[in-house]
């Protein structure tokens, strides 16, 4: 039995200790806007927000989730309520098939608070807060998300544009 | 119906007993190795016990040095002031790894027993010695871009992954180790060894040891310090050859100089040859080279690793350079 | 339980195409290549069924196999074309005298890799069984082959198998053939009588499903002093699996690039104990135009031309050069110059340009791929209410489809894109192209077009008999006519009328081809940035300008030229299939080892389209999936030749093959 936050409400469910949260998320709470790309690791596709930070549910047991705070993309918009940064993604065109999706998304969410909170990168390796991610910042920092339909400068533009909204408020 | 098991400790020391007392049972970080290796049949565990809630997540400051806790993500490590104004190379070696989601999730001591990407290893349908001692080395003969250099044997030509490790290398970290019989300290450079005959060793560590801590003595020069990671994408792949180095200059001459390199052998390759070899000397273009090139003489790449020996070369002679030209800025 | 497939082409039966293998599968003891299916593993729970799989152990004797593509080029057989569908030969006088005549030349020899698609979204397919009915969820660009190659297979009628495929988390290529998952999922369905999902891993993809053949390449080039080609020869080998797979048009971009005196182009193929090769994102063009557009580079520099003009000067006038068929619409050289101007191509740097570290290089490259047209079944439904509904099963993998397909209703019609529904995805509905050859909005555009004009006649006569004058809004006449809706149809799906259209679209096909040369053209042009220590090699500017004909959505068009580009920049950079030779195993099927581009790799890719429809195409449209990613490698190419001075002949060009 593990018990954690989901979307702002709280779950209990039964797993057994070495199913994905990506798993438990899909079949047991019926959450299948987390995609499975690779079960590896490697594609990003499976990204959601675990007490705000990325990660890849993939990777995570659901048991190491107690006590914690997750959000997938369900939790994030809704058809009728779309996120800002989903807005952002049907302006600028980022995505085709839209599997990875959902994983850009979270991934871009929880990329901004690293930013914001002055989490170094590859690209800015003594960066503090920015006012306004490059695109190549934003490239370097997402590599872990895969788009094979290449709509990779729609995302970034989705992504710049989301970025420089909420900083202008 | 899965098999395994699942604990969480109260304590460090429970943890260490419960491991001990549990035939199969192993450690548990932030899984983002062990969680693939599980699912691909490598690593068949009874039991999975969690050492990422134990009290060992924090970065304190001791001696000019850093006493960083086993159970910290990579994440808070790169981002940790001190790390990155005293330290560099060790900020940079963690964000030039894996991506922004693994680093969130890694924790120091796991990244450092993460184990070899070496395709061979990975596919349990083909030979290794790594992953089945006796079967063979399928990829001495195979396709074995990424293999090793320096140090391989005839039985295991796999390169240890971490690009923690070759900066924590660099820095003369020690590991601080906590086992059954009670604790130890183990230099970093002494943590991982080189395959000889018994390549499915990847550490020195004895069962049931855990490492609970990474000590970085205070080092001067290391403010003057960069990681450069050479690999086949822009971002997120291994590298192919990595360097660590820190340098501190007297002028136009090597008063200090630590050179690590990554991708090149079964563990973190302390260039010690280059490093005797330069120190005293000019700091000069031709003397980066030679130095290098002397450290990359013993090398005896494989039939897809010539060009590493060459790129090991330029990558450091180019560190070296570039740090020496940065100057005043450090 | 099922026989053994087979894969070669039924020319009765264009659904013999979707086999994927002759793999009987489950059904032999033998195994024919490495990653065939031996058994399956049925369970409430994912987490179950893994484990169980975990367990099952099988035991076998080993065999000879022949898995080396470099050591079986001597065993190449010659392939020749059929008389419609994808060229593979051709000849125009004697190349090769041409050839030793020429006063300049390049002989070069290339070799790429296999590659595999790697869409994000796994196969994953859903099938149950009621009584004999079966119905299959899964990701395809071809639900027809689809029903039919499950229904020969499992026995029953073709329209008793529905396949249902709303959304296709992205395909390329990879899925728009039966494989081992679909067949497992439908046997295990039958077996334990209840519904069963099967997902494959994404090392089950790799082994499971084809990817684009290696090839070996020569171009060779002959030139006159002042840049007029006097000789073009481009043969090539490929490989099938000896379960599977076939030619693909590897030399068929040599038949219409370049007007030169005399053109060689031949094919052959080796047949290897591997999974069958299969369709990926232009298929041979892909590998072609790469061998073909650095030859004409290095052609470029061995003349001392600026590599633009010597394209310019050899483009064919309005016939094809070997079959002298005319072409409907032929617009590359715009584009190159376009292209020339739009980049800045006048400031080009000199060769082995430095900034600082990095060495600068630009390439440019063309593209081109054939423009087809599939049979598209369509029926158009008008209510009174003024709501418009299409249906036809077609496919949506992210191009958009849906979306286009309401714009051109919309268009015909006259009618608020809002008031159009479209119905796709799902087998039961009229019978639509699969989604390959570009051809899907073009092939469905075409039967739009006959729908909406007998319904304009339908209309029109029942305007005549309610006193409204023809052409009058078909929601106001089925008003004053009393009918609730009134629907047309296009195209017959089953029984001998199916069969007579399809014979009928062959023969128009083949009269078609003897005609006209279609085709969608376009100009790559690009930056990149080598490091001169270390030889990374990065792309940091790229721009391509296309003419694919008529632009029904300038958004999703330039989508997917953008994708075709990032994919081919995969392909320059680092994408390949490594296989064992001693085992024919492949040894890195998983994302973290075989290297699609990640965002960091991608620079901003403009895209201008001319938006100027091909005459004899429906509408005018020329497909856009494409195109896209021919040529790219090449332009990287040509790019790293000229920061390096270096001609790189194999992909991918890792930083090993730049520095050497």
């Amino acid at each position: 039995m593990v018990g954690f936050g989901l979307n702002g409400h709280r779950v209990t469910v039964q797993v057994e200790a070495f199913s994905s949260l990506a798993d438990v998320l899909r079949t047991r709470l019926g959450l299948t806007g987390t995609k499975k790309g690779c079960n590896q690791g490697a594609c990003g596709a499976c990204t959601v927000l675990v007490d705000d930070r990325r990660v890849l549910s993939c990777l995570m047991l659901a048991v190491q989730a107690q006590g914690r705070s997750v959000t997938t993309i369900e939790g994030v918009g809704t058809p009728d309520a779309l996120h800002d940064l989903q807005r952002e993604f049907v302006t600028a065109d980022g995505f085709q098939c839209g599997f990875c999706t959902s994983g850009q998304i979270c991934s871009a969410l929880g990329m901004l608070e690293e930013i914001d909170a002055g989490i170094p990168s590859a690209v800015a390796d003594h960066v503090a807060a920015q006012p306004d991610p490059t695109e190549l910042e934003i490239r370097e920092r997402m590599s872990g998300n895969l788009c094979r339909c290449g709509a990779y400068n729609g995302i970034v533009a989705a992504v710049r544009a989301y970025a420089g909204r909420e900083r202008a408020r | 119906m899965s098999t395994i098991g699942y604990a969480v400790p109260a304590s460090v020391e429970e943890a260490v007993a419960t491991v001990a007392a549990t035939p199969g049972a192993v450690y548990l970080g932030g899984g983002t190795n062990l969680v693939d290796l599980v699912r691909e049949g490598i690593a068949t565990p009874s039991l999975l016990v969690d050492v990422t809630r134990l009290p060992m997540d924090r970065i304190e400051a001791a001696d000019g040095g850093l006493l960083i806790g086993a159970a910290v993500r990579n994440t808070d490590l790169a981002a940790n002031r001190v790390v990155r104004e005293r330290f560099p190379v060790l900020s940079q070696a963690i964000v030039m790894g894996a991506s922004g989601q693994i680093r969130n999730m890694a924790t120091v001591g796991g990244n450092l027993l993460q184990r070899t990407r070496c395709l061979y290893f990975y596919d349990d349908g083909a030979p290794c010695n790594k992953r089945e001692p006796g079967t063979g080395c399928g990829a001495a003969e195979g396709s074995n871009r990424m293999g090793a250099i320096l140090g391989a044997s005839e039985h295991c030509v796999a390169v240890h992954p971490s690009d923690l490790a070759v900066a924590l290398a660099v820095l003369d970290a020690q590991v601080e180790v906590l086992g059954p019989s009670g604790p130890r300290t183990v230099a970093l450079a002494d943590l991982h060894r080189l395959p000889g005959d018994t390549p499915h060793l990847d550490t020195t560590l004895a069962p049931g040891e855990l490492v609970t801590a990474v000590r970085i003595p205070s080092l001067p020069m290391a403010r003057r310090s960069r990681y450069r990671k050479v690999r086949d994408r822009a971002s997120y792949a291994f590298a192919l050859v990595s360097v660590a180095v820190a340098l501190d200059l007297d002028g136009g001459t090597v008063r200090g100089v630590r050179v690590a390199l990554g991708g090149v052998a079964h563990k973190p390759w302390r260039a010690t040859v280059l490093e005797q070899r330069l120190t005293g000397g000019p700091a000069g273009d031709a003397a980066f080279r030679s130095a290098a090139e002397a450290e990359l003489a013993g090398a005896t790449p494989g039939r897809d690793t010539a060009f590493k020996v060459g790129l090991a070369v330029r990558t450091v002679t180019a560190v070296l350079r570039q740090l020496r030209d940065e100057g005043g800025a450090a | 339980m099922l026989a053994r497939p087979a894969t070669r082409l039924n020319p009765m039966d264009l659904s013999s195409m979707g086999v994927g293998s002759s793999i009987p599968f489950l059904n032999t003891d033998e195994v024919l290549v490495d990653g065939q299916p031996v058994a399956v593993v049925v369970a409430e729970t994912i987490e179950a069924a893994e484990h169980a799989a975990g367990l099952v152990e099988a035991a076998y004797e080993t065999s000879e196999l022949s898995a080396d593509f470099g050591a079986a080029l001597g065993s190449a057989t010659p392939v020749k074309g059929m008389p419609v569908g994808p060229e593979l030969s051709g000849r125009r006088g004697d190349a090769r005298a041409a050839l030793a005549k020429a006063p300049v030349t390049v002989d070069l020899t290339f070799t790429t890799p296999q590659q595999n698609h790697n869409a994000i979204e796994p196969h994953t397919t859903t099938a149950w069984w009621e009584g004999n009915r079966l119905t299959v969820q899964e990701g395809t660009q071809n639900l027809d082959w689809s029903r039919k190659v499950l229904a020969r297979a499992f026995g029953v009628p073709a329209t008793d198998v529905r396949v249902v495929s709303p959304f296709v988390g992205g395909a390329f290529g990879g899925k728009s053939k039966v494989w081992a998952g679909t067949i497992i999922a439908c046997l295990a369905a039958r077996v334990v009588r209840r519904p069963v999902r099967l997902a494959l891993s994404r090392e089950g993809v790799y082994r499971t499903v084809g990817g684009r053949t290696p090839t070996r390449q020569r171009v060779a080039l002959g030139a006159t002093a002042d840049g007029h080609l006097t000789a073009l020869v481009h043969t090539s080998v490929s490989r099938r699996g000896r379960v599977g797979g076939g030619p693909e048009q590897i030399v068929a971009c040599s038949l219409d690039l370049y007007d030169a005196d005399t053109i060689l182009a031949e094919q052959s193929i080796v047949e290897l104990d591997l999974m069958s090769n299969t369709a990926m994102r232009a298929p041979g063009e892909t590998q072609g135009t790469y061998a073909v557009e650095s030859a004409v580079d290095e052609l470029a520099v061995a003349l001392d031309l600026d590599p633009v003009d010597l394209r310019l000067r050899n483009q064919p006038g309005e016939r094809r050069p070997v079959s002298r068929a005319r072409y409907s619409h032929r617009r590359l050289a715009e584009t190159l110059e376009r292209g020339r101007d739009l980049f800045g191509w006048a400031d080009r740097p000199a060769p082995g340009t430095r900034d600082g570290a990095t060495l600068v290089g630009w390439g440019v490259a063309a593209a081109i791929h054939p423009a087809w047209e599939f049979p598209a079944n369509v029926r158009l439904t008008a209510e009174v209410t003024g709501q418009v509904r299409l249906e036809c099963a077609f496919h949506e993998m992210g191009m958009g489809s849906a979306t286009a397909v309401t714009q051109v209703v919309a268009d015909l019609l006259g009618v608020d894109p809002a008031d159009v529904a479209i119905g796709y995805g799902e087998s039961q509905l009229p019978t639509g192209p699969g989604a390959g050859g570009s051809a899907q909005t073009a092939s469905i555009a075409g039967s739009v077009e006959k729908a909406c004009a007998r319904l304009r006649t339908r209309v029109d006569a029942l305007a005549a008999k309610a006193g409204r004058p023809a052409g009058s809004p078909v929601a106001d006449v089925l008003a004053a006519a009393g009918q609730p809706s009134l629907t047309v149809q296009v195209g017959a799906d089953d029984g001998p009328r199916a069969m007579v259209g399809q014979a009928r679209f062959l023969g128009k096909m083949l009269v078609d081809s003897r005609r006209w040369k279609r085709a969608a053209t376009g100009a790559h042009y690009c930056e990149v940035r080598i490091d001169a220590d270390t030889g990374e090699l990065r792309v940091t500017r790229w721009l391509g300008v296309f003419d694919i004909g008529r632009v029904v959505n300038p958004r999703l068009a330039s989508s997917q030229l953008r994708g075709g580009i990032v994919m081919g920049l995969g392909m320059a950079l680092g994408e390949e299939t490594i296989i064992d030779p001693r085992s024919g195993r492949i040894m890195n099927p998983s994302l973290a080892e075989y290297h699609v581009p990640v965002h960091a790799d991608v620079p901003r890719i403009d895209v201008v389209t001319l938006d100027d429809p091909d005459p004899t195409m429906p509408l005018g449209i020329v497909g856009a999936g494409e195109v896209g990613i021919t040529g790219v490698s090449a332009a990287v190419a040509n790019a790293v030749r000229h920061a390096t001075g270096r001609r790189l002949t194999e992909l991918p060009m890792t930083l090993d093959t730049i520095h050497g």
